[in-house]
């Protein structure tokens, strides 16, 4: 398609843009960055006067569910939450049914993702049927098209197993993502251990039960070489560990989600399901440490670990109800409203946090985490001062788990050019 | 405003409990197996009144219990907060004795049909009589005393209250309080 | 004018106010003597309806309760589960729906997980009463268990009471500790390091993994059960090595004082967390507690089948 979008300031930290300019887009790619551009013959306007154009955002932690609980989230739907919520790239986890431990399921799930309008890029599973007892095919999922391999919810707890993964994985130049929880030390639990579990009387997760594993895996890290990204951290010391690790040229990234970088355990109050995670909320000293690990680039990017659940299934008691809620659709308003308009990290910051180190650690071509002539229009169009509140009702995912319904957030996705097509948000009803 | 008018002073009171305990001496002939029963809050401190009356006469103590009507009223719950239950002492087998049962103002008769009831529960009393301060009409219930300080035609918007030094008043008194325009 | 109940249901200890806490166990006074009658049963509760669901194994509790809502003149039905409603496949609102449908007006609610009356509760019309959740709360038990220290002692302010046995996952310790804080008396907790909940002394209570400490000058001492299970999950080494350092009998008693209460709110594992000798001695006042069981439950039934203001629903 060809479009001319014009008057939007233009944020892209990987190329130093912070600047009002037009942008014309030919045949889905970017022909032109410039002042007072002409449109492209045919093509329509977009007037983006008073909006940011940021490089389209890419969540390296989705749950697409596809195949086995469709009821939950198909790529699809999936695709659509990603476009509301300005992403234009999505890693999808593999602990599917069946898991995506062989290349016929990533083929599936490819071919699945070519009829929607976004990118995905699945990941794999470390090991077969994501037991933690034998490697998966992982030269064979590569070739089917992975970008990286996780037991996702599950810590590969065998050691060995772990350092065989990481060499091979890293032969095959495969980001390796930890799901880091030592599951023996979180028990039965369902809430952060501490003041709030006693009072509320759930069985806590201690801090401890990430931290031991993310220590195990930056020793393995090191002895291997391998690209280890930790996901989503929720604790204090493991930015701590983190960051030392990376003083130490350990290869590792990390990755931490809206929810921890914006609530506390105190949210778990009323038994509400929505707030039930895992990694579950933490303290207000864990909330402040990560976003300034996140600030300070200790942790390189926003994920949302979007993770959809029917409402029956979340209907079900505290210590019952699955683990996960969604976020792609409120990620970058929860960052926003918490980090920019608090004055807690500039825009251009969160855009590398949101777009460009995603698609540096996926190691994605050039074009994607910045604003590149030639490469394929992906961009995200934001509202920064536009106030809005989260409903469940407006949700395009197909589940409504969020923590944020009920909360007013500033600063809202207006469009999301993806593959050249344009999802233009203000013209719908969707405010 | 509320106007009020005093019916019985202190001494008044006083005056038709020695009476109100004759009668019930001369109608039962004497204290045999003879029992007081006040109805809270107003009736149990009459009946320990009427049971020193009837002490100083006959030089008998009879026996004294205290009945909370609360759980057996006929308008429990419907709206609002439930009432406080307060505790109902009757700490001695009723069955075969003539009770009497005393409270302070008899109106539409519920508290006393509630009354019945509890005492029911607590054996079966060979006679129960009642004996009331004041009697304001308005029956609601088959119900009639049998002993009966004063009677005060009222209106249903009046209320009549008893008031005791017991429940922390600072005189005796028996009156009657009306809404509005002080017509009386 | 004192304060009067308005709430809707009784969830746990943790939210009432001191005042509440006052008119439960005022009421509960008054309905003492009711079960001293020679009929057993007022007709305050006439026409209501209440639903027992226990959705976890209780005799006691269940028993309590049902003599109680029969005391009291209520129609009951009781579901008896040993399964959780996931295992059922039925959702919590979908029990709800059913409740709703059989117009019940007071709901009972054993659960094993914590925080499940707490979700039911406002979507419900009908009361509902937490007859124990997972180790959150068991506001009851935390109430009869004040009620007799009451009884005895008069007062709860500035009394030492201590909790000994399984903290972490006792559901009495923790109603207890909200309930007696609030009304003033010194609440100490002791067990193993394994079984004492993280940060518990934020609640006011005194931790400690000595018994000695939570005996000496104690007024009160509660003691709860301990089951085998935490063995196996590694608490603490065996039954035999926690009975020989937590175990109450007379020796250790002599270090409580001369008028000390020991309650358990059963059932007892003679032998483990307390001998024989001690269950059926004179400081004991278990059995009682089992009474003034009964005479909590009617109370708490009484005042929550009153009206409640409208957009409480």
């Amino acid at each position: 398609m060809n479009l001319l979008i014009r008057g939007a300031h233009v944020v892209d930290p990987k190329n130093k843009v912070d600047e009002v300019l037009d942008l014309r887009i030919e045949r889905n790619h970017i022909a032109a960055i410039g002042k007072s551009l002409e449109p492209a013959t045919g093509g329509e306007i977009f007037e983006a006067k008073g909006l940011y154009l940021l490089p389209g955002l890419i969540d390296l932690h989705v749950h697409f569910r596809e195949p086995g609980f469709e009821q939950k989230e198909t790529i699809e739907t999936g695709a659509l939450a990603a476009l509301r919520g300005g992403f234009v790239g999505c890693v999808s986890m593999p602990n599917t049914n069946p898991p995506c431990d062989h290349q016929s399921v990533i083929d599936n799930i490819i071919r699945k993702a070519r009829e929607v309008p976004l990118h995905l890029f699945p990941a794999g599973t470390i090991s077969k049927g994501r037991q933690g007892a034998e490697l998966s095919e992982m030269a064979d999922l590569k070739r089917a098209g992975i970008w990286a391999v996780t037991d996702d919810g599950d810590w590969v707890t065998d050691s060995l197993l772990m350092r065989r993964a990481m060499e091979y994985a890293s032969m095959l130049g495969l980001l390796v993502i930890s799901h880091c929880e030592d599951r023996r030390l979180s028990a039965n639990g369902v809430m952060n251990e501490g003041l709030m579990s006693t009072r509320l009387g759930l069985k806590g997760i201690p801090h401890e039960s990430e931290e031991v594993a993310v220590m195990r895996d930056i020793q393995l890290a090191r002895l291997t070489g391998a690209r280890l990204h930790v996901a989503h951290l929720s604790t204090a010391r493991t930015v701590k560990l983190i960051r030392e690790a990376k003083a130490e040229g350990i290869r590792v990234t990390a990755e931490v989600t809206p929810h921890h970088l914006s609530l506390t355990d105190a949210s778990t109050e009323g038994y509400n399901t929505n707030f039930k995670m895992n990694p579950p909320l933490r303290t207000p000293e864990d909330v402040d440490a990560v976003q300034k690990g996140l600030e300070d680039g200790t942790i390189d990017c926003v994920a949302t670990d979007h993770a959809p659940h029917t409402e029956e299934e979340k209907m079900y008691e505290f210590d019952e109800a699955p683990f996960g809620v969604i976020g792609l659709e409120t990620s970058l308003g929860v960052c926003l409203t918490e980090l920019v308009h608090a004055k807690k990290m500039t825009l251009a910051k969160l855009v590398e946090r949101m777009s460009m180190r995603p698609a540096e650690i996926l190691k994605l071509p050039n074009g994607y985490g910045e604003i590149k002539k030639s490469a394929e229009a992906n961009v995200t169009l934001v509202d920064l001062n536009q106030d809005w509140i989260v409903r469940a009702e407006d949700f395009l995912s197909k589940s409504k788990n969020s923590c944020f319904i009920g909360k007013k957030l500033k600063g809202r996705v207006a469009a999301t050019l993806c593959m050249g097509k344009l999802w233009d948000f203000q013209k719908g009803s969707h405010q | 405003m509320k106007q009020q008018k005093q019916v019985l002073d202190s001494e008044g009171i006083r005056r038709v409990l020695i009476r109100i305990a004759h009668e019930i001496l001369e109608r039962n002939k004497g204290t045999g197996d003879l029992v007081l029963i006040g109805v809270r809050t107003g009736g149990a401190h009459l009946a320990k009144r009427l049971a020193s009356e009837i002490e100083t006469i006959e030089k008998v103590q009879v026996l004294l219990g205290v009945v909370d009507i609360t759980l057996y009223r006929d308008d429990l719950s419907e709206l609002g907060p439930q009432a406080k239950v307060r505790e109902t002492k009757i700490p001695f087998d009723i069955t075969d004795k003539k009770v009497i049962l005393v409270d302070d103002v008899l109106y539409t008769g519920r508290t006393i049909r509630a009354a019945l009831d509890a005492l029911i529960d607590f054996g079966r009393p060979q006679s129960i009589q009642l004996a009331v301060l004041a009697d304001r009409g308005h029956r609601e219930l088959p119900i009639k005393p049998d002993y009966v300080g004063k009677n005060i035609p009222t209106s249903q918007t009046e209320t009549v209250e008893v008031r005791l030094v017991e429940d922390g008043k600072p005189k005796d008194e028996l009156v009657i309080l009306s809404q509005g325009e002080g017509t009386l | 004018m004192t304060a009067t109940w308005t709430r809707k249901d009784l969830l746990g200890m943790r939210d009432l106010s001191r005042e509440e806490i006052e008119i439960l166990l005022q009421t509960t006074k008054s309905f003492q003597e009711i079960s001293l009658r020679p009929v057993k049963k007022v007709p305050a509760l006439r026409g209501k309806t209440v639903a027992n669901l226990f959705f976890e194994p209780s005799t006691r509790t269940r028993i309590s309760f049902e003599l109680a809502e029969k005391r009291l003149s209520a129609d009951t039905i009781n579901m008896v589960g040993s399964t959780s409603s996931m295992v059922k496949g039925e959702s919590l609102k979908d029990t709800a729906r059913n409740i709703e449908s059989l117009k019940v007006d007071i709901v009972v609610m054993r659960h094993s997980s914590s925080g499940a009356p707490h979700r039911l509760a406002p979507i419900l019309k009908a009361s509902v009463i937490n007859a124990g959740d997972g180790i959150n709360e068991h506001p009851t038990q935390a109430l009869l268990d004040m009620f007799t220290i009451l009884e005895k002692k008069g007062s709860l302010e500035g009394l030492k009471v201590s909790f000994v046995g399984d903290i972490l996952h006792s559901r009495v310790a923790r109603s207890n500790i909200w309930g007696l804080t609030k009304m003033g008396a010194k609440v100490t907790v002791c067990s193993p390091k394994t079984l004492l909940p993280p940060e518990i002394e934020k609640l006011g209570v005194t931790p400690t993994t000595d018994i000695h400490e939570a005996v000496r000058n104690a007024d009160v001492l509660n003691l709860l059960r301990i089951q085998l299970e935490r063995q196996t999950e590694s608490f603490f080494p065996s039954i035999r090595e926690y009975a020989n350092f937590y175990q109450i009998n007379q020796e250790i008693l002599k270090e409580a004082k001369p008028d000390v209460l020991i309650m358990h709110p059963g059932p007892v594992n003679r032998g483990v967390e307390i001998t024989s000798e001690v269950v059926d001695g004179p400081y004991s006042v278990i059995l009682e507690q089992v009474t003034h069981g009964l005479a909590v439950r009617m109370a708490v039934l009484y005042l929550l089948s009153g009206g409640v203001k409208e957009e409480e629903e």
